[in-house]
């Protein structure tokens, strides 16, 4: 085959996806809006998730609100608030978190980073975006249907999921909510095999596996995972769908609703869970795994040091998707199911803990004696660290079988999967947007404003999250919109709910400040240049800033190192792109 | 530099927060401080490693932070030190697994001898039965369901027959004893949830769920529902009370069987759920 | 949850496979230069790679409906259904079908346009036949009172055959986009690619469709039961 001593240029091996014939856009609608530039789909999907988390956000706002203050604010009764919940849970975890890790970061960083010029399949690419843009139509429409949009949780637990106590159960909202996360799966389904596959066919030359940035592979495992996970919750919806609108008992056994014997029986309510936790665990890595891809990379290039430990960084995401499929149980201990399934899904799951504790000493070990610059992607990058590990230590409580047994299905459980799938990954979110908006845009976002957003929204979650275990701790069930008289928890629990009430609301508020940041800089932000944060990884190195369509000019990159040649002894730089030639640095002449 | 005196703060705060708040878990009632020992042991590991980790970054931060003329290590990866970590973080993890999947074992195995007592979840309140003379509870079915039968009872079962029926009341339980409680619903997902108990599970239409305990302490206790089962979800409460067994016997002499139910239904209004829903909230 | 488990394990395999190539215990901070890239010279189609990631996809669908499906028959409402006998007919025209893509790929190869156009309208003629045929099958159901809510066998039933109808009715669109392609002008590699994606998802839904058939007509019962046996 090759030979490794080999000069440069010769013998490269091919491209695996011939130069594709890109579709070139005639007109502005085929430009901006039906594009099937993988940068303008990112941006559409990253625009209506966090359109559509606004709305997410004020809901919390709402709920606090109630919680907070039950006596002064009758605004927000048990319907509403069952219908906040539920609506708040769908859309932060399905159609912000999913949607703009995966449709948004991966549709612009993806082919950016490997070296493509776009994704494998442009218009199911595009058509992606499209289909869950109609999903989130169908979603919004629920509120504004007759009896209001479902309030079952997001969990849709049947049967009470299309019963009459429960909201939207015997209206639209509950048929809505089905419909919509089929569209979104469908629509998932078509971005997710372009994610797939551009990591699989698309990498320019030289780009080994082992060679991609961290981003790569956690976008690229967690899709992985959700193409394999998705189905369930397809299926589980279906079923259900079947269970209210065509009456089968798929879900629901023989019911005795408010004295009205139902014409089901036999179901399996418990099925629907397994079915449903089936896609509901490894969407919690779905999330997660692109948040640590990201995070990674956000350290080694503020902290101008390699990734510590980059192999087993690799492996370890590997390790917690595909362990991720036989945990799913950990969901259902008190659900009912056969008791002595606890003991294997206690042990898996607390197996998981360690790979993903090696994760973490390997971010906290790539700071030790590296060069940390405290931008605000590394602020962020550090209060991710600090909010995921709490988030995941206080998961070694639920995920143990007989501990969990106290703690669910209380506040406990809202604490720990608030800190660990909602701040730790929404703070890389945000530290990602500070650091490639002067890629995206050109310009830097504002410093100040900056600042101010992080220390608010960092102090502010945990304040909120890290006291609400103990709410949970000392008994108080999730999903009640007053406690009411209760003797097993003391008087002053209402104050620090009012205090959690009350910095949610001030941290709420800050991402208002953020989202100004985000389109005042659009033209008043400081001009970035190509490489900023002289980073090495492709993406950086395009040609033009923002990268046009087609990424990258006349010549594909060639790929010659991997992503993390940061502070490399003899170099002239503290960092080497990847796409630089000479070996060692030595002579490094051609600086972005 | 204010980010390095945060992460200390956060990271004594937190513990200052945990060992001085007045919000702790409410005095246990059952046999069950296992479970909280274990809760304990892992809060000694889980807070160590919180503490550990988050005081190890802010010295990096302070230490490593940039300054002019700074530059970084090189160091891909040192295998040693990471398999040290990764044994370190298996030996504690198995510190918190090994008793929790033992006191896992205790919970869902029933001591032989234990009474057992039925729940009952319907939106949104509490029933109860208790095995009559025979000791024995009858047969059930949800298809029996009649405001005269609101438990489904097998009027064709003998043993059903003697079961004693309390509907939306509380109930009683003998300190000491061992009891099995099984639980049943007839329209949604519930659970049954004595905070002071530290058990739970959840109670699923068309199946029988169970768990046990021992009374340990006597008192009255509230009972709550903690699985969503709609709008009257937070108002579904009962009462459990903890009894000597002289005072446990006597409130059982006062309970109507089965059959006395059945026969006094024709003079007593059927009690609708929803009714009952509202007059349970105010339940003494 | 068993049967999804054994359809994850081969997924495991594969993916385990093909990482095994990939060199993942390099020390990639070593390796300076692009001559570490040791992929193929003439590698897959992306179309190829695309097709076989969508069909786990649709594989781990059925493979969850199918485990739903034997979790809900250990109710004891489950009563089992008749199939009616137009079923042996539709699986050999889904067969044919098959087949039919089969030949239309071999005589595509070979430059026998022709024989290969005839080959692909026969495909969806085919496809097309299967697809009424499952219509009446429905009918003749429908017809003696097995009707979807009347008990949990008829559910899955429907649900199963309407789920893989769907597919059907996708492969059938890809076909007359095929066709559509081919009809004017000579097989270029292109179009062959195209052909051979058809095959693949066709010869992958008749694999679904007797998974099914086997399962629906009954005849797994005994292997589950053994199963069961064998694990409680």
């Amino acid at each position: 085959m090759v030979d490794v001593r080999s000069g440069i240029g010769e013998a490269l091996p091919p491209p695996e996806v011939e130069d594709v014939e890109l579709y070139h856009p005639h007109s502005w609608w085929t430009r901006y809006v039906f594009s099937q530039d993988a940068k303008i789909i990112a941006i559409q999907y990253a625009t209506t998730a966090i359109a559509i988390g606004m709305v997410a956000l004020v809901l919390s706002w709402l709920m606090r609100l109630q919680l907070g203050f039950p006596d002064t604010f009758q605004l927000v009764d048990a319907e509403a608030y069952y219908q906040y919940i539920t609506m708040h849970g769908m859309i932060m975890v399905i159609y912000l978190l999913t949607a703009l890790f995966l449709g948004g970061f991966g549709n612009y960083l993806i082919p950016l980073m490997v070296g493509a010029r776009d994704m494998v399949f442009p218009y199911a690419n595009m058509l992606s975006y499209w289909i869950y843009l109609l999903a989130v139509l169908v979603l919004v429409a629920s509120f504004f249907a007759p009896g209001g949009p479902t309030g079952a949780g997001w969990t849709l637990y049947p049967p009470q999921a299309v019963l009459s106590g429960t909201p939207g159960g015997r209206d639209w909202g509950i048929i809505l909510m089905l419909s919509s996360l089929i569209i979104f799966i469908i629509g998932f389904t078509m971005g997710g095999l372009n994610y797939v596959v551009t990591v699989l066919q698309g990498r320019a030359r030289g780009m080994t596996l082992m060679r991609m940035p961290l981003t790569v592979w956690g976008i690229f495992t967690a899709t992985v995972m959700a193409l394999l996970a998705f189905p369930a919750l397809f299926v589980a919806c279906v079923m259900m769908l079947f269970d209210r609108l065509l009456g089968t008992s798929f879900f629901m056994p023989a019911i005795v609703e408010m004295g009205e014997q139902l014409q089901h029986g036999g179901g399996s309510p418990i099925l629907f869970q397994h079915l449903f936790w089936f896609f509901g665990h490894p969407e919690v890595y779905i999330v997660a795994l692109p948040a640590f891809g990201i995070v990674s990379d956000l350290i080694s290039t503020h902290a101008r040091k390699n990734i510590f430990g980059y192999r087993m960084m690799v492996w370890a995401i590997v390790i917690i998707g595909g362990l991720s499929f036989i945990v799913w149980a950990h969901h259902m201990y008190v659900s009912g199911m056969n008791p002595y399934f606890g003991f294997f899904f206690a042990t898996t799951t607390l197996i998981i803990a360690v790979p993903t504790a090696i994760k973490v000493y390997n971010w906290v070990l790539t700071l030790w004696r590296g060069d940390i610059h405290l931008t605000l992607p590394m602020l962020f990058a550090l209060a991710f660290i600090v909010t995921f590990v709490n988030g995941g230590l206080t998961g070694l409580f639920l995920g143990n079988v007989v501990v969990d047994v106290p703690l669910s299905d209380t506040m406990f459980v809202v604490a720990h999967f608030h800190m660990v799938m909602g701040v730790a990954p929404i703070l890389v979110i945000f530290g990602a947007i500070y650091h490639w908006y002067p890629k995206i845009t050109g310009r830097m976002l504002n410093e100040t404003l900056g600042q101010i957003h992080f220390w608010v929204t960092f102090v502010g979650a945990y304040a909120i999250f890290f006291p609400m275990h103990y709410v949970g701790l000392a008994g108080v069930p999730r999903r009640y919109h007053e406690l009411g008289e209760a003797a097993f928890v003391p008087e002053s629990i209402n104050d620090l709910n009012a205090f959690i009430s009350i910095m949610a609301l001030i941290v709420g508020a800050a991402q208002i400040l953020f989202l100004f940041n985000l389109v005042w800089s659009l033209r008043h932000g400081r001009e970035a240049g190509g490489n900023p944060w002289r980073a090495t990884t492709l993406e950086w190195q395009t040609p033009e800033t923002p990268p046009p369509h087609g990424n990258w000019g006349k010549e594909l990159p060639v790929v010659y190192r991997w992503a993390y040649d940061y502070s490399v002894p003899g170099a002239p730089e503290d960092f080497i792109p990847q796409n630089h030639p000479t070996p060692g640095g030595a002579s490094h002449e051609a600086a972005p | 530099m204010a980010v390095v005196v945060i992460l200390v703060l956060l990271a004594l705060g937190s513990v200052l927060f945990h060992v001085l708040s007045p919000w702790w878990w409410t005095p246990i009632a059952s046999n069950w401080s296992f479970i909280d020992n274990t809760i304990i042991i892992t809060f000694w590991i889980t807070g160590f490693a919180f503490v550990a980790i988050v005081l190890f970054m802010a010295y990096c931060v302070l230490r490593f932070r940039h300054r002019p003329g700074n530059t970084a290590d090189y160091e891909p990866e040192n295998r040693r030190l990471e398999s040290w970590l990764a044994t370190g973080t298996t030996l504690g993890v198995a510190a918190m697994l090994t008793p929790g999947l033992f006191v896992w074992n205790q919970f869902i195995t029933v001591p032989d001898g234990a009474a057992e007592v039925e729940v009952v979840g319907q939106q949104w309140l509490w029933n109860f039965r208790l095995p009559g003379a025979d000791g024995k509870l009858g047969t059930t079915d949800a298809r029996d369901v009649k405001p005269e039968n609101p438990l489904g009872l097998n009027r064709n079962d003998a043993a059903s027959l003697d079961d004693l029926i309390i509907e939306g009341g509380e109930l009683h339980l003998p300190i000491g004893k061992p009891v099995k409680v099984l639980l049943r619903s007839v329209d949604v997902l519930h659970d049954f949830y004595v905070p002071e108990f530290r058990a739970k599970m959840d109670m699923v239409p068309g199946m029988v769920t169970y768990l046990w305990l021992t009374p340990t302490r006597t008192g009255t206790f509230e009972i709550l529902c903690a699985e969503l089962c709609g709008v009257g979800h937070p108002q579904m409460r009962g009462t459990v009370v903890v009894d000597t067994e002289e005072d446990y016997q006597a409130w059982l002499a006062e309970q109507q069987t089965f059959s006395q139910l059945s026969a006094s239904s024709e003079t007593r209004s059927p009690v609708t759920a929803m009714a009952a829903a509202t007059a349970q909230h105010k339940a003494p | 949850m068993s049967v999804m488990m054994v359809f994850l394990a081969a997924i495991a395999a594969i993916i385990i496979w093909w990482l095994a190539q990939q060199r993942l215990a390099s020390r990639p901070w070593l390796e300076v230069g692009h001559a570490h890239d040791h992929r193929r010279s003439q590698p897959l189609p992306a179309e190829k790679v695309g097709l076989g990631v969508f069909l786990a996809v649709v594989g781990s669908l059925f493979a969850l409906s199918i485990s739903a499906y034997f979790m809900r028959m250990a109710s004891s409402d489950w009563g089992a259904l008749p199939l009616p006998g137009l079923l042996w007919v539709n699986t050999g025209v889904l067969a044919l079908a098959s087949l039919a893509l089969h030949r239309t790929r071999i005589e595509a190869e070979r430059q026998h346009d022709d024989a290969a156009r005839t080959a692909l309208l026969m495909a969806l003629a085919a496809g097309l036949a299967f697809l009424v045929g499952q219509l009446f099958a429905w009918r003749t159901l429908v017809g003696s009172g097995y009707v979807l809510a009347n008990n949990p066998a008829n559910s899955f039933f429907y649900m199963l055959t309407g789920l893989h109808g769907l597919h059907i009715i996708g492969g059938l669109a890809a076909l007359g986009r095929t066709i559509a392609r081919v009809r004017l002008g000579a097989l270029d590699r292109r179009a062959r690619l195209l052909i051979e994606l058809c095959a693949i998802y066709w010869h992958f839904m008749l694999v679904v469709w007797l998974v099914l058939f086997v399962l629906l007509s009954g005849w797994a019962n005994e292997v589950i039961d053994f199963c069961r046996q064998l694990l409680t």
